[in-house]
């Protein structure tokens, strides 16, 4: 059977965009490295405009084990969208580091990496992606190899990531085992709720812990404040919005799709982990005097709201998880752009170094703030409309969740305007400006008005994450 | 579609907050310039608005509607009826008052006023969105602009300005997620019975709820809005908070801002949840009354003048709580007659209190004496604000007041009276407040103060012109209020109970 291979089109362009930095790289001389920046953000947008040209072209490959709808379209548009932000935001930081072609190359096999989960419709196919997008995540913790705090990150990573991509493919094997499929869709088929058997839900439950570790989820969270303190802040950026997102989408299929027919199985567990990640991130957040790690727990609060999309395991659900991932994408690179580019200055990530930043540099100052409310859902920000749909699909079944994702948002506000006091209360320690370049300039506003226009008008992507969802069912 | 008269008065605030940002730091006479000229923009279409508002026909007018999320039933619904249209009017008094009361700001003038501007669009964005997500939208604008305001340019006395600062978001935060809960839950639920998303206040009352529904969505909303309201006993960020916040704050606060909890309280709870209402209407009270009593008795143990009013704004808000809750049109129409005329008191006060701490450097009453001497058109401003406090006749307070026990003894009978002794209490700690700062012999060290002059004067002329004018024709106010009390109450009469069985299941 002939495939159509335009299908995948997007992957064809960012592989041969990995492999062509990665040669780049190692054969450009050491004062043209730089240049592997631009290219990569070409590429990648290259093949975003592949992505979303294709919006309509729908499909499955290689007998359905690849699967290419809009809901796979929009996460493959989410991972180009921030790859290529986190690339432009960051340029300065990684000439920094002096190391290019590794990190670039990497990256864009990450995203690879991503594409090919969004796409998957078998255990193998998402075996594959997930793998290719930890490895890549490895090297690019450990990438500063002379800083010995991202090499520990690496190291850690590679330990704990091999431990949870053990759990993840235990919990395919025994559920292959009970169904004897490894089709996700056919699984849905076979998984009903008079014939589930201790041992698919011991596969449920390993599932639950290896995807969990991705997604960083209580209590699987424990390696990301680690992780995201350690590795170079682009990194950390990419792995915060990038990996969790993939692993989000995977999630979605397997539970929503794959095991729906279970769903009275887990959706309380899913509920109750959702509000351990929310309190937990959230409570754990408040003393870090260190932004990225403060950012780290705050993701992992993030997580939590996400994860009540999956609770109720319906259209409005994954329509709420796909909305906040992608809001989220604009929140978390406002964010770490702005840290990279502080650190680029003033060469710390302590929060007590960002004093007076509102008078330093009162753009940086003002899309740091307004990223981290939008994290915590203060509207007009888009975070708000985002637990709104996220909150929205819960709120009738299990009012106690909704309630507490609430509070705790407005918990967490506590410890954002912790930072917020001390850039606009205190005076600087030094009164030099710090001088915006134009790249982190145009990637910081991107960040701040994405951020605000979703919250006020966030009618169109709306409708654009329903028709997504529409199709995840179809198949 | 009409001229979007709302759209610009909304937009004008803003737009002069954008020309802030791209001016130069140090031009502070010109950002002061910059700001006047927003708020009086809106000042001034809110009071054309305020006045071509036609009052036989009432129910909404100036209306812009576009939709604007389809799948959430949510359009850009904008309109002013009896209920909005003095909110709107006092939200730009205060907002261009506090422009001057701010005159005399020498830091980062810049930021302060780009915040300042912010801050009254978002108060003034809840007051006029006929929509319940558009009114959430604006409902927490104000909230991080007012905490940067006050860390930055707050004092502190008592408490740390850091401490008021945090406690007073949070607390406004906290309440507001459980109107969030109760906001989501509402439309789920009327997704459910209409089948047909609708976000829009009038939308969502003619949805017939469960009255089981009802009761628990109205505790919720009483929760939000109580705690931005200051309802004892969810007030303790508001002394706290008005005394570390800069003057233009505490004005816009105590002025405004917390009468969207009135405003929403009337505009959503008891129009969406009538038998919520009614259900709760006793419970509102009684919290009402203690709010009041205790507060006014706190207010006499203040020595420093910021937490007197604070507390004085506790107190007359319990008035408030009280008039909505006999939940008969005398009684509401009084409530927000009350939140108007108490919004243009507190703002006067605050504004005085801000302009004696700015000279004499001190807020504390046994500091202070005789002033009336050295700055008799400071202490003419500060004595109208209080006898307006205390509810003297011929000014703006005294109808509303009486409106609301004349409403309230309908439903509550003698537990109104303890209401009305509240008033003596007030009358003996604003009148001991203003005896002890301005009368009384003068103090050398206060001779060479400067009265207020210039654009200083602005807030006592404008606001003090309210004061009286409000008070001498009070139909000016209540005309509009009542056309639009009226059509809420027709809508309501059907849950409420008569007189005699108040509180269904009390």
């Amino acid at each position: 059977m002939p495939f159509d291979y335009s299908l995948i089109t997007t992957e064809l362009i960012v592989a041969a965009l990995g492999l062509a930095v990665l040669v780049l790289g190692l054969i450009a001389p050491e004062n043209r490295q730089k240049g592997l920046g631009p290219i990569t953000v070409l590429g990648l947008a290259g093949a975003l405009a592949a992505a979303v040209l294709m919006w309509n072209v729908q499909g499955e490959l290689f007998g359905g084990m690849f699967v290419v709808d809009k809901f796979a379209y929009f996460f493959k548009v989410l991972f180009l969208s921030a790859a290529i932000l986190v690339t432009m935001g960051c340029t300065q930081y990684v000439s920094n580091m002096g190391v290019h072609g590794e990190y670039y190359s990497m990256m864009i096999f990450a995203v690879l990496g991503m594409c090919v989960m969004a796409s998957a419709a078998d255990f193998i196919t998402l075996y594959l992606g997930l793998e290719l997008m930890t490895i890549s995540f490895i090297i690019l913790a450990a990438v500063n190899r002379t800083d010995g705090r991202s090499v520990e990150a690496g190291m850690k990573y590679l330990i704990l990531a091999g431990l949870s991509s053990a759990a993840l493919l235990y919990g395919l094997s025994l559920v292959y085992g009970m169904t004897g499929t490894i089709m996700i869709y056919d699984t849905a088929q076979l998984i009903v709720a008079e014939n589930i058997s201790p041992v698919l839900i011991l596969g449920l439950a390993m599932l639950v812990a290896g995807l969990g570790f991705k997604v960083s989820v209580v209590p699987f969270h424990m390696w990301s404040p680690d992780i995201y303190q350690g590795a170079p802040t682009p990194v950390t950026a990419f792995l915060a919005v990038g990996s969790k997102a993939a692993s989000f989408a995977v999630l979605l299929r397997l539970f929503a799709a794959g095991l729906n027919g279970m769903a009275g199985t887990w959706a309380m567990l899913v509920a109750v982990l959702a509000a351990l990640t929310m309190v937990i991130g959230n409570l754990l957040a408040i003393p870090q005097t260190n932004i990225k790690r403060m950012l780290a727990y705050s993701s992992i609060a993030q997580a939590g709201y996400i994860l009540v999309g999956l609770v109720s395991a319906n259209e409005a659900g994954i329509k709420g998880v796909m909305f906040y991932s992608f809001l989220y994408v604009f929140a978390t690179m406002g964010a770490f752009v702005v840290v990279a580019a502080v650190y680029n200055k003033v060469k710390s990530d302590e929060i007590e170094d960002y004093a007076g930043l509102a008078q330093r540099a009162p753009l940086l100052a003002a899309v740091l703030t307004i990223s981290m409310l939008s994290m915590a859902g203060i509207p007009p920000l888009a975070g708000f409309v985002g637990k709104f749909y996220l909150f929205k699909t819960v709120i009738a079944d299990y009012f106690w969740l909704a309630l507490l994702g609430l509070i705790m948002s407005m918990i967490s506000v506590y410890y954002y305007l912790r930072v917020c006091l001390v850039m606009y209360r205190d005076e600087p320690k030094e009164n030099t400006p710090i001088e915006i370049p134009g790249n982190i300039a145009v990637v910081l506003m991107v960040a701040m008005l994405g951020t605000i226009i979703l919250g006020i008008y966030p009618g169109p992507l709306s409708e654009l994450t329903n028709t997504a969802a529409e199709t995840f069912f179809l198949h | 579609m009409n001229f979007p008269v709302l759209t610009i008065c909304l937009l004008a605030p803003l737009i002069a907050a954008l020309i802030l940002i791209f001016l130069p730091r140090d031009e502070e006479r010109l950002h002061k310039a910059v700001a006047a000229a927003g708020t009086f923009t809106s000042l001034a279409i809110s009071l054309y608005v305020y006045f071509s508002y036609n009052r036989e026909l009432g129910g909404l007018q100036f209306v812009e509607r576009i939709p604007w999320i389809n799948d959430l039933g949510v359009s850009y619904f904008m309109g002013v009826d009896g209920l909005s249209l003095p909110m709107l009017l006092l939200t730009n008094l205060i907002g261009f008052s506090a422009v001057f009361a701010s005159w005399n700001v020498k830091k980062r003038t810049k930021e302060f006023f780009v915040l300042l501007m912010v801050l009254v669009a978002g108060v003034m964005g809840t007051f006029i969105a006929q929509d319940l997500f558009i009114f959430l939208l604006f409902y927490e604008v104000v909230v991080i602009p007012i905490y940067i305001m006050v860390i930055v340019w707050g004092s502190s006395k008592r408490v740390t300005k850091e401490y008021a600062g945090m406690k007073l978001t949070i607390y406004l935060l906290i309440g507001s997620a459980f109107l969030l809960a109760s906001v989501i839950a509402t439309f789920v639920k009327s997704v459910q019975i209409t089948g047909v998303p609708d976000m829009s206040f009038h939308g969502l009352g003619q949805v017939p709820f469960p009255e089981q529904f009802q009761i628990y969505m109205f505790l919720l909303m009483l929760i939000g809005f109580g705690s931005l309201l200051s309802m004892w006993p969810l007030h303790s960020w508001s002394p706290d908070g008005y005394a570390g916040a800069p003057t233009a704050v505490s004005m816009i606060h105590a002025g405004v801002l917390k009468k969207i909890g009135g405003y929403g309280l009337i505009r959503l709870a008891v129009y969406v949840m009538p038998a919520g209402a009614a259900y709760w209407a006793p419970f509102i009270a009684v919290l009402g009354i203690a709010g009041c009593a205790y507060a006014a008795m706190s207010a006499l143990a203040q020595k420093d003048l910021k937490y007197l009013v604070g507390y004085s704004s506790v107190s007359h808000m319990g008035y408030v709580l009280l008039g909505v809750a006999a939940l008969n049109s005398v009684g509401i129409n009084g409530a927000v007659a009350n939140m108007f005329a108490h919004g243009v008191m507190a703002a006067l006060f605050f504004s005085m209190i801000g302009f004696i701490y700015e000279k004499t450097h001190t807020r504390w009453i046994p500091d202070l004496g005789g002033l009336a001497r050295q700055v008799p058109r400071l202490a003419v401003g500060f004595m109208m604000a209080a006898m307006a406090s205390l509810g003297l006749p011929g000014l703006i307070s005294f109808i509303p007041e009486f409106t609301i026990f004349v409403g309230s003894f309908e439903r509550f009978g003698l537990l109104a009276v303890v209401a009305i002794a509240g008033i003596i209490i007030t009358a003996l700690y604003v009148l001991r407040a203003g005896a002890n700062t301005l009368f009384g012999p003068p103090r050398q060290e206060y001779d060479d103060l400067k009265d207020i002059k210039g654009p200083e004067m602005v807030p006592l002329v404008v606001l003090g012109a309210v004061l009286v004018v409000g008070g001498l024709l009070p139909s000016l106010l209540f005309d509009v209020i009542n056309s639009g009390v009226e059509p809420i109450m027709a809508h309501i009469a059907d849950y409420l109970p008569t007189a005699v069985q108040i509180g269904g299941g009390y």
